[in-house]
């Protein structure tokens, strides 16, 4: 097998995770904001829905998932009812799971920056004549800056990481569904194990800089406010 | 039409807000009362940081609340500038930009002073690159002010200001404060448990307790009520305003006249025609039956007993009239005895010190 060959799984994969945390933003933010916010009783339970990805094995996410795109599922029903195709096996099926399976890891630090930010500061701004909207994004995300951050490389990473839900939902079809660490599965499975060094070393080291650069900025940050 | 009107009833938890008053439309209403009295709830209802169900407040005729029509307008809306206690600037911006904050949402119409003539005010041009971290207490409140009057408002509030700061950065910060009352066009409501600030500051006092306004009136009277907690406090004084008459070069005096006399005091910097606020606290006043001589005192006012309370077993309050004015006497329940003292009596005030708050 060729190395232009493996190639196409590591940006099937960059563009999953790239589309992934993007939907995640911003669906992570206004969820994130409103559970930093609320006195609401829900809270709670939300909260505990949010960090089930966290503790369930991935196959179990992937499973309902499965049950739940499938032709006679809930979701798939209504995806295909508006005209979409078919979710299993397919990329839009696999951005839907992964965005499930990574949604903690991008509401929790949100969550964290945006109660940190506290009450105080978004009240001197409503006394300056800021409306909520105005408040939230020139004085509530700008403080959340670190918190944003790492929401960003954590749901990235987390999805370039995954495996279990993806082989539930995804298959392996090669340029659809068969991502870096599917494809490392395959090669090792064929006893291909340079292919499979290759590409796991180009995950690992990938990795690290990702994280070492979020931790070098945050860093930074942090000094620069104290 | 020219006033501050607020009634707010407001229930949180074991405390119950329920306040009502009529304040002057300009100058300084000092709103006093220990913590927990609920000054600071009653704030956050004029601001429309919380919402009390029946609240009506209106400004010099503007209604910004009237829950019983419906009417509420949100924080944001309300042509206020509140400066709090811990001043609360946006750590992400620095000075300059703190500032520009509420001005650049500020309609030009609006507007009342210039960017410049607010950073002048409180002393602010070498700090405008500066992050708030690196700022002291006092110029974070300066800091704060400014940013808030910037915004234009039609009415200023402060939450003790002052209360985070040690004694000097009080004294940094309190010739802004004064220079804000001179320069100032809107009313400002002024809200410390520092009797003292109080008494410099104020142009009309409200007491607070137990979320209640449980008087209101000139400093001059409010202090002197010998009804009221204040005249009992340790540090009880009455606020007496004056005008510089004249100065004494050859012994280095100055003479302040009120409606009751002449102060001599040191020679202050101040031309005559200057209006000052003396302070005379209640332990620096004794009585005499006859008009002393051969004394070393020289501020001694022809004065009537108003009112005579007990303050401890040992101790009595005694309110005085020296003319238009008020006077405020701690003496001790066995002097009284010696001189028969009664309200109505004629006596001669000496006053030991006085304190000029200019």
């Amino acid at each position: 097998m060729s190395a232009a060959l493996d190639l196409a799984p590591l940006w099937l994969t960059l563009r999953l995770a790239t589309v992934t945390t993007i939907i995640l933003l911003l669906v992570g933010t206004p969820l994130a904001w409103w559970l930093a916010r609320t006195g609401c009783r829900l809270k709670t339970a939300i909260e505990a829905v949010v960090a089930l990805p966290l503790v369930l094995p991935p196959t179990v996410v992937g499973f309902y998932l499965l049950v739940a795109m499938g032709p006679h599922g809930p979701l798939g029903h209504l995806w295909q009812s508006v005209g979409g195709e078919p979710l299993v096996f397919t990329f839009t099926g696999l951005v839907i799971g992964s965005a499930v399976y990574s949604l903690p890891f991008v509401v929790q630090p949100l969550q964290n920056a945006f109660e940190s930010v506290g009450n105080g500061l978004l009240e001197a701004a409503a006394t300056l004549r800021a409306s909520p909207l105005d408040r939230f994004f020139t004085v509530a995300v700008p403080l959340a800056r670190p918190g944003f951050l790492t929401a960003i490389t954590l749901g990235f990473a987390h999805t370039v990481g995954e495996f279990g839900v993806v082989l539930m939902i995804g298959g392996n079809i090669p340029d659809k569904t068969k991502v870096v660490s599917i494809a490392i599965y395959d090669h090792v499975e064929a006893l291909e194990y340079s292919q499979a060094h290759w590409l796991a070393a180009l995950l690992l080291a990938f990795s690290f800089v990702v994280l070492l650069g979020v931790y070098a900025v945050n860093r930074r940050y942090r000094l620069a406010q104290a | 039409m020219s006033s501050i009107k607020v009634r707010f009833a407001l229930a949180r938890g074991d405390f119950r807000l329920d306040a009502e008053f009529e304040a002057p439309g300009k100058g300084v209403t000092a709103l006093f009362g220990q913590s927990g009295s609920g000054k600071t709830t009653l704030l956050r209802c004029i601001a429309g940081l919380e919402r009390a169900p029946g609240g009506f407040l209106a400004i010099n005729g503007e209604v910004w609340q009237d829950e019983t029509r419906g009417h509420f307008l949100p924080t944001h809306k309300r042509p206020l500038g509140y400066v709090f206690q811990d001043a609360r600037l946006f750590p992400h911006l620095n000075v300059r930009r703190n500032l520009e904050f509420g001005w650049k949402r500020t309609s030009v119409a609006q507007r009342q002073v210039a960017f410049e003539q607010a950073v002048g005010w409180m002393g602010l041009d070498k700090l405008l690159a500066r992050s708030p971290q690196h700022l002291s207490g006092g110029e974070k409140q300066r800091v704060a002010i400014a940013r808030a009057l910037l915004t234009g408002p039609k009415l200023l509030i402060m939450d003790e200001p002052l209360a985070a700061l040690d004694a000097a950065a009080k004294a940094e910060i309190l010739p802004y404060f004064d220079r804000l009352h001179e320069e100032l066009a809107i009313p400002l409501i002024y809200v410390s448990h520092a009797l003292e600030e109080v008494t410099r500051l104020a142009d009309h006092l409200l007491l607070m307790a137990a979320g209640r306004i449980t008087a209101a009136g000139s400093p001059s009277q409010v202090l002197t009520r010998l009804d009221l907690p204040l005249s009992h406090l340790d540090d009880a004084a009455a606020a007496v305003d004056a005008v510089v008459a004249g100065h004494d070069e050859e012994f280095g005096l100055s003479y302040l006249d009120f409606p009751g006399g002449r102060i001599t005091t040191p020679r202050q910097p101040f031309a005559s025609g200057h209006a000052v606020r003396v302070r005379i606290l209640a332990k620096d006043v004794s009585l005499a039956l006859d008009l002393p001589k051969r004394t070393s005192i020289l501020n001694i006012f022809p004065a009537r007993v108003a009112e005579i309370v007990e303050h401890n077993p040992a101790q009595l309050l005694v309110s005085l009239t020296v003319g238009e004015a008020r006077l405020l006497a701690r003496i001790t329940r066995k002097s009284a005895a010696l001189l028969d003292l009664q309200p109505g009596m004629e006596v001669y005030a000496q006053v030991k010190g006085v304190a000029l708050m200019p």
